[in-house]
């Protein structure tokens, strides 16, 4: 596959070029973080640096010179291909019962600086959406189109632990272009023939063996820079042998429920559909009725998300934290042969309480 | 479809709810022609008789009139909703139930004699049964038609009970309190008010009273560890939703 390099100052020319037929996705700052938003290669934070901990999140100036010189924020590719409220049909029944899905659909997306972690999330989104028992038609089609830029990391923040994972610092496959950030210029990395379309007619460097070295240095440096691990090895027995385990039960005075790790995990997918039908859809005559059927984001830290008829299932807060942990770091695995958890710290960094999933899986590890 | 009959009533409280119900602007026309208007003190002067299918109560019990009043609205009522954190958790004027109401009315009023009020302000449903509580301060008029609309239906309402930190992913509002140690009361405040606050950049004040199973406690630890003492942390909680949220918290009312 192609191999070539970019002058740093030619990064806008890939931008140009993708914005042509792309809306781009790339970083931004919002609010005093980085959020994931369409922009220009002049938006992106250069020289900001990200300091991560359980519970917090500080973006200051830094020193660092590379031009992706930051992490991972809150943002991640779920909120554009399976956006967090969507409109899936307008339906009205009268006589019959007629239904209307929305029409065409935005510019296909460009991801500028998708991380090898949200990219390992890409992948089990693409198995469960695509390759599920059901195909996802809103998914496929965003999918489909859309073109995957990833970008080797340099610099984790703290709560990074994806080597754990086997998702990262640097990505092998799944992207149509790679991009690693090398001293002078971007390595780019073709991985599909689409990938390679959009590499043709952008001014290109030969790419020799030294800067496929200093691409193995810089990943190497970043993933000594990584402080978290989790014993994956022993997933998911370590869970299974631990159902019981006390820990659980500490986790829960801690837990506030509040979802955002949910949210934010790159790779939860859990959704729920309702009907939206306020007293404009009401005739009075009661057999028309018209409204929207929405789709969007649920939690299994919502006590309603386990409500059946004739009881709740996960009536606690012990278990409902013991079902997200055993899906991310086992049953995933089990159910569609990829991890459920790619090593990106967000449910740490934006967990309020700080309650940090690597310690709590060590925990179980001890005596009960 | 026989249009039910609705009250809109009001006992201890700013009005602000009945004016969330007029202020359905859109939805208004709707309203009137699907429902049948018996009583509503801020939309008109009608006498309080016959029978409703449908009360909407606002504001709190805190008169012994108001005691016997909330009954005879409940006997004349199918269902009972209330609307807003007044009647579902007595309101802002609930914070007396933790002080003398003896010195409040003397450092209120020139003649304290003249005011007949109980010592504490409590919600609605510690007098009588309710059948369903829509909260905020105010409440949310897409929130109302909702719920309006499912009672015609026949259907559960489908409003969640969980945390604001939902709504406010959604939208992708940072998290206040992690990116900036502001004391949000997002994690344990229920969704609804579509992220008024967060999205200004102002830390959440719990309008829409706890959620279903609210973890107060945690949350005031992680307050204390941004810097917060613990009396500030009991003032941010004492707002609306005072009693609801000291009874979350303990269960005893208090922390």
């Amino acid at each position: 596959m192609l191999k070539q390099k970019l002058k740093k100052e030619h990064l806008g020319l890939l931008f140009d070029k993708l914005k042509v037929t792309h809306g781009v996705l790339g970083p931004k700052v919002e609010n005093g973080v980085v959020t994931l938003a369409e922009i220009d290669a002049h938006d992106i934070p250069s020289g900001y640096e990200d300091h991560q901990q359980p519970g917090g999140y500080r973006l200051i100036k830094g020193e660092r010179p590379e031009i992706f010189s930051f992490s991972i924020g809150p943002d991640s590719f779920k909120r554009f291909l399976q956006p967090p409220l969507r409109e899936v049909f307008a339906f009205r029944r009268a006589a019959g019962i007629s239904i209307t899905r929305p029409g065409a659909e935005q510019r296909p997306l460009a991801f500028i600086d998708m991380r090898p972690c949200d990219l390992s999330a890409l992948k089990l989104y693409d198995r469960i959406f695509l390759r599920g028992p059901v195909r996802d038609p809103y998914y496929d089609s965003l999918r489909r189109d859309s073109l995957v830029f990833v970008l080797n990391c340099l610099y984790p923040n703290d709560n990074c632990f994806c080597p754990s994972m086997g998702t990262g610092p640097e990505a092998t496959d799944g992207f149509d272009v790679a991009l690693t950030e090398l001293s002078d210029s971007f390595l780019l990395e073709a991985g599909t023939a689409k990938g390679e379309t959009v590499l043709a007619g952008l001014p290109a460097g030969e790419v020799d063996d030294s800067d496929m070295r200093e691409k193995g240095a810089r990943i190497e440096l970043c993933r000594k820079r990584i402080k978290k691990f989790i014993r994956a090895g022993e997933l998911p027995g370590l869970i299974y042998r631990n159902v019981e385990h006390p820990r659980w039960a500490e986790i829960a005075e801690r837990d506030l429920e509040c979802g955002n790790c949910t949210q934010l995990c790159p790779t939860c997918f859990c959704n729920s559909t309702y009907d939206a039908l306020g007293l404009s859809g009401i005739s009075k005559k009661s057999y028309q009725v018209s409204g929207r059927r929405m789709r969007k984001w649920d939690s299994c830290f919502s006590k309603n998300f386990a409500r059946v008829h004739g009881g709740n299932f996960r009536p606690s807060r012990r278990a409902r934290y013991r079902q997200w942990m055993s899906h991310k770091l086992a049953y995933t695995m089990e159910q569609f042969g990829l991890p459920g958890c790619v090593g990106c710290g967000r449910c740490i960094t934006w967990c309020p309480a700080g309650i940090d999933i690597t310690k709590e899986l060590e925990a179980l590890k001890s005596a009960r | 479809m026989k249009r039910p009959w609705i009250g809109v009533f009001k006992f201890t409280s700013c009005d602000g709810c009945q004016l969330s119900v007029l202020n359905m602007e859109d939805e208004l026309p709707d309203f009137v022609s699907l429902f049948q208007v018996a009583y509503f003190r801020e939309a008109g002067d009608m006498p309080l008789r016959g029978r409703f299918d449908i009360a909407l109560v606002e504001g709190s019990v805190s008169t012994g009139w108001q005691k016997a009043q909330i009954i005879e609205v409940r006997e004349r009522t199918r269902h009972l909703v209330t609307i807003g954190a007044c009647a579902a958790a007595g309101g802002l004027q609930a914070l007396r139930n933790w002080a003398d109401i003896e010195d409040y009315k003397r450092l209120v009023y020139p003649s304290p004699d003249m005011i007949e009020t109980l010592p504490c302000s409590t919600p609605v449903s510690d007098h009588v049964y309710v059948d369903y509580e829509l909260w905020g301060c105010p409440v949310n008029c897409d929130e109302l038609s909702e719920m309006l609309g499912s009672f015609l239906l026949d259907r559960k309402p489908g409003i969640p009970a969980y945390s604001l930190c939902m709504e406010c992913k959604r939208k992708g509002v940072p998290c206040l309190l992690v990116a900036k140690s502001e004391p949000c009361l997002g994690p344990v405040t229920r969704a609804g008010c579509g992220v008024l606050c967060p999205s200004m950049e102002r830390p959440c004040y719990g309008c829409f009273g706890p959620k279903e199973g609210a973890n107060i406690g945690s949350l005031l630890e992680a307050f204390r560890n941004a810097g917060f003492s613990s009396h500030e942390c009991v003032l941010l909680l004492d707002k609306m939703n005072t009693y609801a949220f000291r009874e979350a918290g303990t269960g005893e009312g208090r922390f």
